[in-house]
This record gives C-alpha cells, structure tokens and sequence, in this order.
C-alpha cells in the first residue's frame, strides 16, 4: 500500500540535469546523417553493375575510406539513441528497463567497430 | 512494457439502451461509457437516444438532459458550461475536448462520449487527475524573486513582455492535452506532459520571474521533459486553441542556449 503524497510521488527522484546531450546528439547525427546517407545513396548507385575489386578499389581511396566510416558511425550512434528512446519509453520495471538499455549499447558498440573493421578491410585490399 | 490492452476489469461490455419517447423529433444516439467502481462489474457502453429538438446544442447539455431526465446515475464534472473551468473535458468523438463547448450538430452520426484517456476512471465520466495536479503544483506555478516587489506599485511588465505570457496563461488545466499524448499514456508518472509543461514555460517566459535558471535545472530531464517527442496531438487537440508543443520546443531551446 502506497501513503506517500502526490506531491511526493510527482516529484520522485527529482531531475537527472541530464538529457540535453542526448537530444542535441540526435539532431546533430540526423542532420549529418542527410549528408552523408546522400553521398552513400549516390556513391552506391554509381557502383551497381562493377565487381567486387572494382567496389574494393573505390573504398581503398582515403576519402571514401573515411566517409564510410563517417558514415556507419554516424548511423550507429543515430540508432543507439533512437532505440534508446524506444526503450524508455515503452519497456518498463527497473531490471528489464536497465537491461534493454545495457543491450542497446552493446550492440551498437560492436556493430560500429566490426563495421569500421570490414571498411579498413575492404579498402586494404579486399582480401576480406 | 507498455500496456496496449486494457486490464481483464476495464474491457468495456455492451450496455443499456434507453430509447427516445414516441414522437421524437430529430433523434440522435449518444452511446456513454459507464463505469462504477462499487458495482465490481466491468464498465459498459449505455446508449441514450435524445430528440434534439428538445436539447440544448452543446454536448453537455445532452449530458445535463440525461442526468436530469432519463438517468440520475451518470456521473460527470461539470461546472461554467463556457470553457473555462475546464471541468467537463471528455473524450468526445474520438478526440479530447470540453463537452460545453463541443456542438452536437459538429458531429457525425452517433455520438461517442468515453472519459478522458489513460487516465483512471473514478466514476463513468470522472477521470482521476490528482497525479496531473501534482505534477502542475511541482514546477512552481507561482511568480518567484529575488528582488522585492516595489512598495507602492505592482511589478512592471512591457506591452511585449506581457504579451509573451499571453497565450500559456490561457490555459484552463482541463487536462484535454496531457490526455491525448502517447508519451504521457505510457509514462505518466515520469513524464510531465503538455499541459504542466505549458505552464512551466509560462513562468519561464515571464519578464517579472526571476527563477528561470532553477527552473530549467528542475525540467532538464529524459523523462519530466525529453519525453516529448514532438507528436503533436495537444495542440491538435486543446480546447482553448493553445499550442503546448510549441511551448516545450520553447523550453528546449532555451536549455539549448544555456549549453551552447
């Protein structure tokens, strides 16, 4: 049975001073994201219809290199917070919601080196 | 998780129907949700059949016809039937709004009439909104300085500066916005909601306030304001015509500017 106060209750643990970082980070990655997700678009369609080495040489340029970095960390992160957002909002009780949460960062975390790792292993010789 | 169905106790069973008097005019349909807590038995859709050509035009005045001359048992908060007190904010036709200023001739075929949404129903149409007041008394909603007010007169405001305050402090806090918005339904106890988030930015746009910075400190949070996820239902739904997301896009830009 629950005595506290409304007033208790409303105000809960009070305010985390946080949550900025995370809306600016969202805005800032979405607006790159428009930039680079266009020369990817682009870049792709130019490369439809060449070989494996062909798509292998392009990537080997250091330029390219480092957009598609860019542009798979860039995606990443987008959709670290997204999901995170997806998780505070609807899953709910403290283990499940701290859980989801640990998992979101895990997995992009691994999903963002293993794709900076076959990007440097593509443009290194393809051999991957 | 997120509960997306109603609880075994709340589905919603069909109900009573009362038909119009022979010899009715224009009859229209009102099916009104029923609930009461006492009974133990699940809620139930009553359907009341009303010659609109002995009603009011207004949907509460349906409502007042029902309770005075068909059913003394409905139950509903109704106060200055003119929009603003804010009491008889009601689910009407699918969308939030006040059952006094809600024309029966504005809408479509028969008239659905449910409580305010996600909220817990006290009585039939009787939400209850104490965590919503809770929440508004929780930002401070009254004038705070450090300077003392001046001893022979009010505290001065330019034409533009009241101008700012304007349109927030038309707000009526029947809780129509806070009611229709996703973030809210799922996140109630956290997440403030339209309507108190409207009246923080009230206080934090008004010159005479010298507390702003306290009350940024007090919102910036992933849940009491970042949980707006700029849905835009409050605005398409407010009574009054006010726009709260835009009033909280206000507050985030101006944590924004603090950080920058």
């Amino acid at each position: 049975m629950e005595m506290r106060s409304p007033m208790g209750r409303a105000l809960g643990l009070g305010s985390a001073r946080s949550g900025f970082g995370h809306w600016w980070g969202q805005r800032l990655s979405a607006a790159a994201l428009v930039l680079l997700g266009l020369w990817f678009a682009v870049s792709v369609l130019g490369l439809v219809s060449t070989d494996y080495w062909a798509v292998a040489a392009w990537a080997g340029e250091p330029l390219h290199a480092i957009l598609l970095v860019l542009f798979l960390g860039t995606l990443l992160y987008h959709s670290s917070l997204g999901i995170q957002v997806v998780i505070e909002d609807y899953v709910h009780g403290p283990v499940a919601h701290v859980a989801a949460l640990v998992v979101n960062r895990f997995v992009h975390v691994v999903l963002a080196v293993a794709g900076a790792w076959s990007v440097i292993a593509l443009s290194a010789g393809g051999q991957a | 998780m997120a509960e997306f169905r109603l609880p075994a106790n709340s589905r919603i069973q069909p109900g009573r129907e009362h038909k119009a008097p022979a010899g009715a005019g224009r009859v229209r349909r009102f099916h009104i949700y029923r609930y009461d807590p006492d009974s133990g038995a699940n809620p139930r859709i009553d359907t009341y059949e009303i010659d609109l050509d002995r009603c009011g035009p207004m949907v509460l005045d349906a409502l007042i016809k029902i309770k005075n001359e068909i059913d003394t048992t409905l139950t509903f908060r109704r106060s200055c039937r003119e929009g603003i007190c804010g009491s008889c904010a009601m689910n009407i036709d699918g969308g939030n709004t006040l059952a006094c200023t809600q024309a029966i001739g504005d809408i479509g075929g028969d008239v659905k009439i449910y409580p305010l949404p996600h909220m817990s129903v006290v009585k039939d149409l009787v939400p209850d909104l104490t965590n919503f007041y809770a929440q508004y008394a929780s930002i401070k909603p009254w004038l705070q300085t450090r300077t003392p007010a001046p001893p022979d007169r009010e505290r001065l405001q330019s034409k533009e500066e009241q101008e700012k305050i304007d349109s927030p402090s038309a707000c009526i806090l029947c809780a129509c916005c806070s009611a229709s918005c996703p973030s809210y339904w799922w996140n109630s106890d956290r997440y403030l909601g339209p309507a108190t988030l409207l009246a923080a930015y009230r206080w934090l746009v008004d010159s005479r306030d010298e507390a702003t910075g306290e009350r940024l400190d007090d919102l910036e949070d992933p849940f009491r304001l970042y949980r707006c996820h700029t849905i835009m239902n409050c605005t398409m739904t407010c009574p009054k015509g006010l726009n709260p997301a835009r009033a909280i896009a206000g507050i985030k830009q101006m944590i924004a500017e603090r950080k920058l």
